[in-house]
């Protein structure tokens, strides 16, 4: 991210005692106008996707030229994700927070003149709430937004994330400070465990109880111990700890120093897939400022406590995500996992007591701090307390980042914050937990979005993946994509996941076209059940649950491929016809324009029909024909 | 000295001992074929695997690694245990129809045929890394490795070209379950004509 920042800054100076913090932030507070008009453009991966950079330099280009008429001239700021990316590229006038939607190059000078003139906001480019029809202009009346509680992304969109001023500005380092002044380590320890807080990465394994494991194996085996940072995020569609790292990235240093200074680790590894450039950029960068103000590094805020972090590269596999094959590839040995009946926090990384923490775990740890154990549970429900950060994709509306506290019902994410699905149907099912996890169906959803009752539903949280399914999905072909999925990631070292997952896979190929019998069903439960019990880590463990979730909801639809030869989603190639209804076709001729095969043929004005022979299944002519007149069957 | 239940039968076994060794000093039997004493486990074979239970609790484990505990209840035949050891030799049979070892093993379980699609009708390595183990660990040679990932996963000289760390030991040769490191050794020392190691 370029620096875009142009506010006039203090030379980089070493703070030495938790004093010179406040005062820092006292002078970053007092300097800043809190009426200056802020130009903010999101910087996610996102809005950068749909145009965000050309957008932000005609924003400049446009405020140089107006310079004459603009008063206070205003600041333009990039920022992390916003959360909303299905209406990127984005752009909101503070302090007012006006909200700009799918801005283009085109609209800068609009946008700049509506500042400069004080006449009010720009219509064309406000939001326009799909329900009511009625232009929402504040970011905070957005219903997308309105519906979140946003704890964990609450600096995100506010702060430039390569600016540690910013942060610092906006109460970054507030709860080391207080930890370093007035919490014993213990304390830090005592607090995170009273939160209730459970690890965002996958298992919801009690964060305390983890750091508790680590003091007591350290009390054995003594120290060095280390703080690690899970970021591999290798879940398809799931790219919550990706925007977490790029647009906060202090926050989780800031969460690794506490855990660091509650630990007495001097040490920390921040391990990011290689394909997550920017993340990495922006935690360097992070580092970098951090170091150079002393809240990293040697005797951190004159305290005498000392931590160090470095950042290693994910070579992107999958596996590697997994605990003891990510600290066999910090080892720099081939990410292959062990088991783990000796467990991390007594032997980890180097064989000495580690910690492990998700990005998302370690963004929270000073809101638990600064707020207190007690204040974070009172969040969510009393078994999965505080927030959690999803990203919500697939046929749904409002595609993006949403985080809510922990216990909101699935239905109300899906429909409330995600506006349903697209043409206003019912959802089918919500995959959650990727790979890993399983489908809630429609019926279920008002089932509370939290550890213990996902779970009980047959699926789980995961990291937080959101994919939701309409009609229009199959659940034989979601099961194959997520095996198929597992078996390229397998690492091959334990017999059942290596050999088991491919012929899981080629039993639903089987499927999907229509062969299979009960008795392959049979099997497939049974070979599912010795995958489970029998693979090495939890890559392969869990492999199954797509399918088993998916059985164990639609059943029907597994036996109307196997015995009725039937897509009833219409997306299995080798079980469906498209057939245009004579009734309803208008002859407009647009279906026989796109069809890639030439297999739609008809008169002008006239009804028009698919060649069977011909047909590839694509299912172009079906988007394409405005008179719903193609039907799949 | 800690005391446990193996299929119902009391045991002694020493602190830090795992199942497994326990379970062989008692002369009860369990498959194993990544396992061998001279070289650290590795738990990828999985066919050592027991059932642990507590009341409604139950649990698969394997046993060559997982560490004996006061009161642990291990069951190595039970029905979750033979569906885990059935697939597994039935996967085996597919991936190395070559060897005579695997056919045997899986007859003495039962098992005589596969439901899986045979890729490699030659093929007898099951990727257990013992040769891989020994001649780093015992030997300290280093001569071999896993290369590839997933179902690409082989044996061979690092990076697959025959190399002039091999000694000539005929560890791996001795310690292979399924004899397929005999056919693979020259492609580790560098003999032509011979295929790589797959
Ligand atoms: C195959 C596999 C992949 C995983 N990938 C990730 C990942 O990308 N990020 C993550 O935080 N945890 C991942 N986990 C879970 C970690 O093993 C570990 O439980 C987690 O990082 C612990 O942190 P937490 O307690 O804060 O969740 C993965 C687990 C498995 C089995
Ligand atoms: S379960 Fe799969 S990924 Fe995990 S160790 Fe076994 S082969 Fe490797
Ligand atoms: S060659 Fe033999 S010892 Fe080596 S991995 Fe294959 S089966 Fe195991
Ligand atoms: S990238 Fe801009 S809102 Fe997500
Ligand atoms: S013998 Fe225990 S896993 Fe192979």
């Amino acid at each position: 991210m370029a620096k875009a920042s142009n506010a006039a800054r203090p030379e980089p100076q070493r703070l030495n005692s938790v004093e010179e913090l406040a005062t820092l932030r006292q002078e970053l507070l007092d300097s800043k106008d809190p009426n200056q008009a802020e130009i903010v453009v999101c910087y996610g991966t996102g809005c950068l996707a749909s145009g965000a950079r050309q957008v932000e330099a005609a924003l400049k280009k446009a405020l140089k030229a107006a310079d004459m008429d603009v008063k206070v001239r205003p600041l333009i700021k990039t920022t992390g994700c916003r959360g909303f990316c299905s209406q990127g590229p984005l752009v909101v006038i503070q302090p007012e927070g006006i909200f700009y939607q799918k801005v283009s190059p085109q609209d800068a000078e609009d946008i700049v003149q509506a500042l400069a003139q004080d006449a009010g906001p720009v219509q064309r480019l406000l939001y326009r709430d799909p329900k009511t029809g009625e232009t929402i202009p504040h970011e905070k009346d957005i219903p997308f937004y309105k519906l979140q509680e946003r704890l964990v992304l609450r600096r995100i969109g506010s702060i430039d994330p390569t600016d540690i001023y910013d942060t610092i500005a906006a109460g970054g380092y507030q709860a080391l400070a207080k930890a370093l002044t007035s919490m014993e380590p213990e304390q830090v320890v005592a607090e995170v465990e009273k939160s209730g807080l459970r690890g965002r990465g996958g298992a919801g394994f009690p964060t305390g109880r983890k750091w508790r494991g680590a003091l007591k194996a350290i009390e054995k085996k003594g120290r060095p111990v280390y703080v690690v940072c899970n970021g591999d995020e290798g879940d398809p569609g799931a790219f919550m700890d990706c925007m977490v790292m790029e647009g906060d990235p202090h926050a989780v240093l800031e969460g690794m120093i506490l855990g660091a200074y509650a630990l007495g680790a001097e040490q920390g590894y921040l391990y990011v897939r290689a394909e997550y450039p920017v993340a990495i950029e922006h935690l360097s960068i992070a580092i970098e400022q951090a170091r150079s103000l002393g809240l990293l590094g040697e005797n951190i805020l004159g305290s005498g406590f000392s931590f160090d972090v470095r950042i290693n590269r994910g070579a992107g596999a999958f596996v590697c995500g997994e605990s003891t094959a990510l600290f066999t590839s910090i080892e720099g040995k081939a990410g292959e996992p062990r088991p783990k009946y000796v467990r991390s926090v007594e032997e980890g990384l180097w064989g000495r007591p580690t910690v492990l923490n998700n990005v998302e775990t370690w963004a929270n740890v000073p809101l638990i701090i600064e707020n207190g154990g007690d204040w974070y549970a009172g969040i969510g429900v009393p078994h999965s307390t505080g927030t959690k950060v999803f990203s919500l994709v697939g046929k749904v509306n409002n595609v993006g980042l949403v985080e809510v506290p922990m216990g909101v019902p699935l239905g109300h994410i899906v429909e409330e914050i995600g506006g349903g699905v697209p043409g206003g149907k019912p959802f089918k099912a919500v995959q959650t937990g990727g790979p890993s996890g399983g489908c809630i169906p429609y019926e279920l959803k008002d089932t509370p979005v939290d550890f213990d009752s996902l779970k009980a539903a047959g699926s789980m949280m995961g990291s937080g993946g959101m994919i939701v399914m309409d009609e229009r999905d199959c659940v034989v072909d979601v099961a194959r994509y997520f095996l198929r999925f597992l078996e390229e990631e397998s690492c091959g070292k334990c017999i059942p996941c290596r050999l088991g997952l491919t012929r899981m896979r080629e039993i639903l190929d089987d499927f999907s076209r229509g062969k299979g019998s009960q008795k392959d069903l049979e099997d497939l439960e049974s070979l599912a059940q010795a995958i489970k019990d029998g693979a090495l880590c939890a890559l392969g463990g869990s492999a199954p649950n797509p399918l088993l979730a998916t059985l164990r909801y639609f059943r029907d639809e597994y036996l109307a491929h196997i015995e009725g030869h039937k897509c009833p989603a219409g997306v299995c190639k080798d079980l469906i016809t498209y057939r245009i209804d004579p009734d309803k076709c208008t002859g407009c001729t647009s279906c026989a324009r796109m069809c890639p095969q030439g297999a739609i043929s008809g008169e002008k004005k006239k009804p028009h029909a698919i060649d069977e022979s011909a047909c590839i299944r694509c299912g172009i002519c079906l988007e394409t024909c405005e008179f719903g007149a193609v039907e799949v069957f | 000295m800690v005391e446990f239940e193996i299929d119902g039968q009391k045991v002694q076994a020493q602190e830090g001992w795992t199942v497994l060794e326990t379970a062989r000093k008692y002369g009860i039997h369990i498959p194993t074929l990544c396992y061998h004493e001279a070289v650290k486990p590795s738990g990828a074979c999985r066919l050592c695997v027991v059932e642990l239970r507590e009341g409604d609790w139950s649990k698969v484990v394997i046993s060559c690694m997982y560490p004996v505990a006061e009161g642990l209840k291990v069951f190595t035949d039970s029905e979750r245990v033979k569906n885990v050891r059935r697939w597994i030799l039935e996967m085996l049979l597919a991936e190395c129809p070559a060897s005579e070892e695997i056919r045997q093993l899986a007859a003495q379980y039962g098992v005589t045929s596969t439901r899986f699609a045979i890729h490699d009708p030659d093929q007898d390595c099951i990727l257990c890394g013992l040769c891989v183990r020994v001649c780093a660990e015992v030997v300290g040679a280093n001569a071999i490795s896993t290369v590839g990932r997933g179902v690409h996963k082989q044996i061979g000289a690092p990076y697959l070209e025959p190399g002039s760390d091999c000694v000539a030991c005929g560890s791996c040769v001795t310690v292979c379950p399924t004899g397929a490191m005999r056919r693979r050794l020259d492609a580790v020392r560098g003999k032509p004509k011979v295929e790589l190691a797959r």
